[in-house]
């Protein structure tokens, strides 16, 4: 039940929306018939899809060779796109699960798009680790499968299989928690359903929802476990990535910071990923009254938190170095910023460090296209974090007669294009088919967060009635009417 | 057992002719099947429930069916032995002693076959002679399968018949009429085939024998001759000596046939607080440059003027015309040659009769013990002045047959177009050949030459040592060997095995001739038969001032045949090919290398493109009225300022593979077979792109990956000043990084049974790259291609990697590192550390493979455990469980590991050996050739130490030390290698592990290598 609210604080829905209104508003995009301009978006996607797919054929079928690697740099577009899209997967569990901890109900309006995109993104990031394989039709020997080769088993010590078990739990529990949060919502556009077509495919997305108070207790009930067991991971997930590096030997890599370090660069790019999707279908979708001014400034505010984290971390990471006293530590960051590849650490520290600084002036972080801008920005950034990380530590490591430079093929390129335009066709599949606002959430906000709600408060008084009282008696004696014998029970 | 029983169908059956059985056997249905009945009813087929979609799915069922049933997996079929043959066991190697004689590498050798092949080249031990086998003695088994060979006789370009083909010779040869029959033919050293030629030249009239060597030694066979009477080069042993002086001679390369290294290397492991003092003074840099203590750069003009200095000092006499700087080092060196006295040795590779003659009478003049003139080198007996001698006869039409051997002159003669031109003159061409190169293609009698390993022969290496050449395979193709040719010839029916076995009967040094054969070599008693000139006792004096005559104006070229080519002969080997030069570290390629400081003045330049690769600008060079053009330019730190280099034995363009056919062609510009030509220099356009496996040429400072000290601190200083073991710190007090307090790890048991350890000793080793090949050759290591060792991608299980200083030494570079003061000082002064020195460098070369880390940072990564640990200390590689992650790589710290990024055999996008029938044949069957996507490495060779583990076993004793070897430890003749088990406490490697030399690379980390280092001690002791 919504509680009262302070006056003072903004509304989470703007507009003069009824429940009615807002049961409308998020079914329409789902209801009605999709535009030129997602046909073009989604056009463009798709095409980008179909590149990537026919660069991975092309890898599989010839080699990794056709990458821009080499036998001193092993790893470079294949794991930095993976922790890429990885900690773009954070936002949503971040948004949904730990601030529905914390009670935040601004998270209503933003979780639902906000966990689409954590799959959509942990698809492309699972992506990679199977095919950077060198043998990828044998990457099920990653899992630990009671097998007749031997008996040959996974290596526990390899963080790299941590991998393969942290990504694959935080798909599934991402995904459970997305789909029971779906349920209501699925229900109600069933509910509205006129083609038998839709009607049974949403109910069956629904599972059988029926609106009662069990349901609604139990939804309850599960969320609140699954919020539990999710905001865990939103930790472990790109803290067992960051161990791939961290339990290393190489200069660069080595380093005990990166935990904590790829979390909050994590949570950075995921809201910032979350800023350019919502921004764009706020507009597109007409729910500017859900998605308000007030929940981008908020993930503008988290963006400026965790874009400082990342920054003290990177001085913290230059100072460790230089204090460490050891020669290849030290050698290894100097060269990070002003070797060969000096413009990609200059462009992650610009990126990441110096563009959310601009979040401190209330008019900036306000503004729709700044923060837009600046969440292109962050992610443009973030991938640098992890090429500067991955490809600079590697290619001048210990001995210098192994060091060389990496320069991406056209098929590194395309596989990465590629994801982004595969997260892109899921992402505007989902806009188009399902709720994309927590609708049932919504309503249970609107009266104490709703702007027609606030004002009627204002006008009438913090106690005024907030709906129509029932006006006239039972047309007869409820006591005399037989057929209504079930309301005793 | 098959039934009689029959069984019964009816009673009818009992009737004879019955009709029900006759009318049973003909038709097979016995009631008329009604197809006409079914087909022709129309409402019959359409009440059928089998509709046309039922058909066409049956029809798609039983095609579909059909074909899967046709599918068969690959079947390779083993055919077992009809009669097993002596000797051979499948699964079981036979070695035989043989020699390589190909006219430019000379070397008794241990041939390792399998099931008749051969696959490998070893160094014979038995031998007496000290000709090392270098990598391209190594790598000659891959020439043996190279499927650009001649496979039969041909006339004007026809296959013919061996009997032809005789027909047609000797019916030439006695069509020539009173002109001249010449046999231009390449250095045999065969007293067997000397014998032969003499039989030849009796039999026909007008016979004249012409030894060519395409790189010659002209000057000190002059020289010698001079001084002996008959054509030889002196022998030097540089294991005794003391003081090296070497004015431009690459004692460590190909100078004078080569094969110095083993001996200067023993001189060079400091032992009772002495090792040898190496002066150099060259041009270009050199493998001995490399090696020297001190190293001059100076021209080659110079150099001369050096040698004359030096001998004014030695001797007495002529005065010098030396700057003060050069002569105070050359002071210097007169000093210590002095001091050393019978042990100082002078060497010198200038093509100067006069040079040569100065050097021998420095050299007697010291008294060199290091110096033999009584048992010298036969390797090399090319005349030039013979040569043009025949040019000239051709052109004047004297010749009327020319019968070449083992010589390509219209690829490697100077003047090749002369030569070309001349041909037309000769009647009757023929020319011996392995492939058809640019000679045998202007040849009417093309004679298929056969393989050294496919050859009896007779070399005499040194005067009084004669080593056997014996087949290993039965001829592959419709072969003779050109001794052979010439017994048929001159009508002796004998095979050319039995004359030389005649040859030498009852000479054979007391060995049985079985022995001999099996030895591979002999001492010989037999007086070499010389074409005896009268000596005219030389004077040196008037020798050094012809020498101070010279004046050193302008730019300078200095040819020379470097380590993967040398002359060029094995050009179509793509080991060769892809083996990096040890200097430049460039593979695929020669190119011109220039100075620092004329590559300015040019406004010639290198640089590396965005994935790091070199690439460098073009040059047209000319010398005389001989251009050579788009000759790509390497700048070359330690290149003497006004001279530049160049390789010979690039640029062949017959029977060379397309993708092999690399480089320019020097030989024009080899003007009066002298390797230094006045030269000039004009940069063209364009953009050579060059395949250089390593990137970074300095050490940056980092002191502890090539550990040095000077002989002085080594001698007089405790062990921890100079090889001091990384400290970490525990409970506030410093302990090594080796002690068991700081390791987190559990320690294996290395108690029981083998525990293999490397030793690598950075004192011997020479940088020849031998073990390189030796490695390949043994693991099947892919070749990939110019284009892909580009991209940083070579497979070399074994590297040795090459820095160069980037102050004067790499002591300076450390001091300057540690001297860092501040951000400030490090951003510039790594910025500085990353450029070479030009002038004055030092070089030091470090063999790194697998360092098989007893705590191995690859085993932990890999998520599917295809890399883990063995008992013996390897770091074992599962091909076969590698999913490809590459994680292992990532955290090598020695960066060792290498990715079979594609698909590097059966796969004509990487057209090499792999790829062809032949070529294969050189696989070693016991190691697996990698597919694609996986991960491979060093395996420190254990299919060898498992060979040597059960033939012990299996013969009940112990295993003595030396029997474990690696390739490349077997191949490395100069002792730098040394492979065994430590756990035996009497072995050599174990000895070694305890040497106060001995340190870990990169020992800091924790990785507990089992291969170890010996740091470098630098003899710097002036005066």
């Amino acid at each position: 039940m919504s509680h009262y609210e302070a006056p003072i604080r903004k509304p989470l829905v703007t507009g003069d929306k009824s429940y009615h209104d807002v049961t409308l508003d998020v079914a329409a995009p789902v209801e009605g018939k999709a535009n030129k301009s997602w046909w073009i978006v989604f056009s463009i996607s798709l095409v980008a899809f179909l590149w990537g797919i026919g660069c991975i054929i092309y890898t599989v079928s010839t080699g990794i060779g056709t990458w821009g690697l080499n036998k001193t740099v092993g790893w470079a577009w294949d794991i930095t796109n993976f922790v890429w899209w990885v900690g773009i997967g954070h936002a949503g569990t971040l948004i949904s699960a730990v601030l529905l901890l914390f009670r935040q109900k601004w998270r209503m309006a933003i979780n639902r798009s906000a966990e689409a995109m954590t799959i959509f993104s942990v698809v492309q990031a699972g992506l990679f680790p199977v095919i950077h394989m060198g043998r990828p039709w044998l990457a099920y020997w990653v899992l630990p499968i009671p097998n007749q080769f031997g008996s040959l088993w996974v290596n526990f010590n390899s963080p790299l299989l941590w991998d393969v078990f942290a990504i694959s739990t935080y798909l599934s529990v991402s995904l459970v928690f997305w789909w029971t949060g779906l349920l209501p919502d699925f229900a109600m556009i069933r509910d509205r359903a006129v083609k038998p077509f839709q009607k049974r495919i949403y109910s069956i997305l629904s599972f059988g929802w029926s609106g009662r108070a069990k349901d609604w207790q139990r939804f309850e009930e599960v969320s609140l476990v699954l919020a539990g067991l999710a905001t865990p991971l939103v930790l472990s997930v790109h803290t067992i990535v960051s161990f791939d590096f961290a339990t290393s030997v190489i200069p660069g890599w080595h380093t005990t910071i990166f935990p904590p370090y790829f979390v909050a660069g994590a949570i950075f790019s995921g809201f910032a990923m979350v800023n350019t999707l919502l921004i764009i279908m706020r507009k597109v979708s007409n729910l500017e009254n859900y998605i308000t001014t007030q929940h981008i400034e908020l993930m503008n505010i988290v963006i400026m938190i965790t874009g400082s984290i990342v920054g003290v971390a990177y001085i913290t990471e230059l100072v460790i170095a230089w204090y460490s006293g050891v020669e290849f530590e030290q050698y290894a960051f100097l060269n990070r910023a002003t070797g060969p590849y000096w413009w990609a650490y200059w462009s992650m520290m610009t990126c990441n460090v110096f563009s959310p600084q601009f979040m401190w002036f209330p008019k900036l972080r306000r503004s729709i296209m700044f923060s837009f801008f600046i969440s292109i920005v962050v992610n443009i950034g973030m991938w640098f974090e992890r090429f500067v990380i991955i490809v600079t530590s590697l290619h001048r490591d210990y001995l210098p007669s192994s060091w060389t430079m990496f320069s991406p093929t056209f098929v590194d390129i395309g596989i990465f294009v590629g994801t982004i335009g595969f997260f892109f066709v899921l992402f505007l599949l989902y806009a188009r088919t399902f709720p994309v606002i927590a609708q049932a959430e919504v309503k249970t906000i609107l009266k104490s967060s709703g702007e027609k709600y606030k004002k009627l408060r204002a006008e009438h008084g913090d106690d005024t009635k907030l709906y129509d009282p029932v006006i006239g008696e039972p047309k007869m004696n409820i006591e005399s009417n037989n057929t209504q014998t079930g309301n005793n029970n | 057992m098959s039934s009689n029983k029959k069984y019964w169908k009816s009673v009818e059956e009992l009737k004879e002719n019955s009709p029900i059985v006759e009318t049973l056997q003909q038709n097979e249905f016995v009631e008329e099947i009604p197809t006409d009945e079914f087909l022709g009813d129309k409402d019959s087929l359409e009440s059928s429930s089998t509709s046309r979609r039922d058909f066409l799915k049956f029809v798609g069922f039983s095609t579909a069916a059909a074909s899967l049933a046709a599918c068969e997996g690959p079947v390779t079929k083993s055919i077992p032995y009809v009669v097993q043959p002596e000797r051979i066991v499948p699964g079981v190697a036979n070695y035989y002693a043989t020699t390589i004689a190909d006219g430019f590498d000379f070397s008794s050798v241990l041939v390792k076959t399998r099931e008749g092949r051969p696959i490998k080249i070893e160094n014979n031990k038995l031998a007496s002679a000290t000709s090392n086998a270098n990598a391209r003695v190594h790598a000659s088994v891959l020439s043996l399968y190279d499927n650009q060979r001649v496979k039969r006789p041909m006339v004007n370009g026809e296959a013919v018949s061996w009997e032809e083909f005789d027909r047609g010779v000797s019916q030439k040869l006695n069509a020539v009429g009173g002109k001249q029959i010449v046999l231009l033919t390449q250095t045999f050293a065969s007293p067997s085939t000397s014998k032969l030629i003499k039989e030849f030249s009796s039999k026909y009239n007008n016979v004249k024998h012409v030894t060519y060597d395409a790189v010659s030694e002209n000057a000190v066979l002059d020289a010698f001759e001079a001084k002996f009477g008959y054509r030889a080069m002196p022998n030097y042993d540089f294991s005794k000596a003391e003081t090296i002086v070497s004015v431009g001679a690459d004692f460590l390369g190909d100078w004078q046939g080569g094969g110095f290294e083993a001996g200067y290397a023993k001189g060079r492991v400091p032992q009772e607080g002495k090792m040898s003092r190496h002066i150099q003074f060259e041009s270009n840099m050199s493998l001995a440059g490399a090696n020297a203590d001190k190293r001059i750069a100076v021209s080659p003009s110079k150099q001369k003027a050096v040698l004359a200095a030096l001998y004014g000092y030695v001797a007495g006499g002529a005065s010098n015309k030396l700057s003060a700087e050069l002569d105070d080092v050359v002071v210097k060196a007169k000093e210590q040659l002095r001091r050393a006295g019978s042990k100082a040795v002078v060497v010198c590779g200038l093509q100067d009769v006069d040079a040569q003659l100065l050097t021998m009478a420095i050299n007697e003049a010291l008294g060199s013990e290091v110096m033999d003139t009584q048992n010298p080198k036969m390797s090399r007996q090319g005349n030039n002045k013979e040569v043009m001698a025949l040019l000239s006869e051709m052109n004047s039409g004297n010749v009327g047959a020319l019968l070449m051997a083992g010589v390509n002159p219209v690829y490697s003669l100077p003047n090749a177009d002369e030569f070309k031109a001349a041909l037309d003159n000769v009647d009757f061409k023929l020319s011996f050949a392995m492939k058809e190169d640019e000679t045998a293609k202007l040849c009417d009698y093309v004679a298929a030459a056969p393989h050294y390993l496919e050859s009896w022969g007779d070399i005499q290496i040194t005067k009084n040592n004669v080593s056997l050449m014996q087949p290993t395979i039965k001829p592959l193709f419709d072969t003779r060997q050109f001794q052979e040719a010439l017994l048929k010839w001159v009508g002796n029916d004998t095979s050319y095995y039995k004359y030389i076995k005649e040859t030498w009967s009852g000479n054979l040094g007391g060995k049985s001739w079985e022995d001999a054969l099996h030895d591979g070599s002999f001492e010989s008693s037999m007086p070499v038969e010389t074409t005896e000139f009268a000596t005219a006792a030389p004077s040196a004096s008037s020798s050094a001032s012809r020498l101070l005559q010279n004046s050193g104006e302008g730019l300078e070229l200095m040819l020379y045949t470097n380590t993967a080519l040398g002359n060029g002969e094995q050009a179509n080997n793509p080991w060769l090919q892809e083996l990096p030069d040890p200097i430049t570290r460039v593979s695929w390629d020669n190119y011109l290398t220039v100075s620092k400081a004329d590559a300015d003045r040019l406004e010639l330049w290198n640089e590396n493109v965005a994935n790091g690769a070199l690439d460098g600008c073009y040059v047209n060079v000319k010398v005389g009225d001989k251009t050579v053009k788009n000759v790509p330019v390497l700048i070359q730190p330690g290149q003497a300022k006004g001279s530049v280099g160049l390789a010979l034995g690039y640029g062949k363009r017959e029977a060379i593979q397309e993708e092999m056919q690399t480089g320019v062609n020097a030989y024009p510009l080899y003007q009066d077979f002298n390797n230094v030509q006045k030269v000039s220099i004009e940069k063209t356009g364009g953009r050579h792109e060059f395949a250089c496996v390593q990137l970074h040429n300095t050490l940056m400072g980092r002191g502890d990956v090539v550990k040095e000290t000077t002989l002085e601190i080594f001698n007089t200083k405790d062990k921890h000043v100079w090889n001091s073991v990384p400290e970490v710190s525990l409970n506030h007090e410093e302990v090594p990084v080796t002690s068991p307090e700081v390791d987190l790890w559990d320690e294996f048991d290395r108690t029981v049974g083998h525990h293999f350890n490397l030793s690598i000793d950075l004192n011997a080793c020479t940088g020849c790259g031998a073990c390189v090949i030796a490695c390949h050759s043994e693991n099947n290591v892919p070749v990939v291609g110019k284009s892909e060792v580009r991209r940083s991608r070579d497979m070399h299980w074994l590297r040795i990697d090459r820095y160069y200083s980037s102050e004067d030494t790499f002591a300076e570079d450390n001091e300057k590192k540690e001297n860092f003061d501040g951000l400030g000082d490090s951003l510039s002064g790594f910025g500085e550390l990353e450029e070479a020195a030009q002038e004055n460098v030092q070089v030091v070369f470090q063999p790194v493979m697998c360092q098989h880390c007893n705590h191995a940072p690859c085993e932990t990564v890999c998520p599917v455990a295809a890399t883990s640990h063995g008992r013996q200390g390897q770091n074992h590689m599962a091909y076969n469980r590698c999913v490809g992650t590459r994680y292992c790589a990532n955290n090598c710290p020695y960066k060792v590991r290498r990715f079979n990024w594609f698909l590097y055999n059966k796969n004509d996008e990487f057209d090499y050996h792999m790829n062809n029938d032949l070529g294969r044949m050189v696989l070693n069957p016991d190691v697996v050739v990698r597919s694609r996507g996986v991960m491979e490495k060093c395996s420190m060779c254990i299919q060898m130490t498992q060979k040597t583990i059960l033939d012990a076993k299996r013969e009940g004793r112990e295993i003595k030390d030396g029997e474990f070897q690696t390739a490349c430890s077997a191949a490395c003749e100069s002792g730098a290698m040394v492979f065994g088990d430590i756990n035996d406490k009497e072995s050599e490697v174990h000895e070694l592990k305890q040497s106060d030399r001995m340190y870990h690379l990169l020992e800091h980390i924790g990785t507990k290598p089992n291969v170890f280092y010996h740091t470098k001690v630098r003899n710097t002791s002036e005066v």
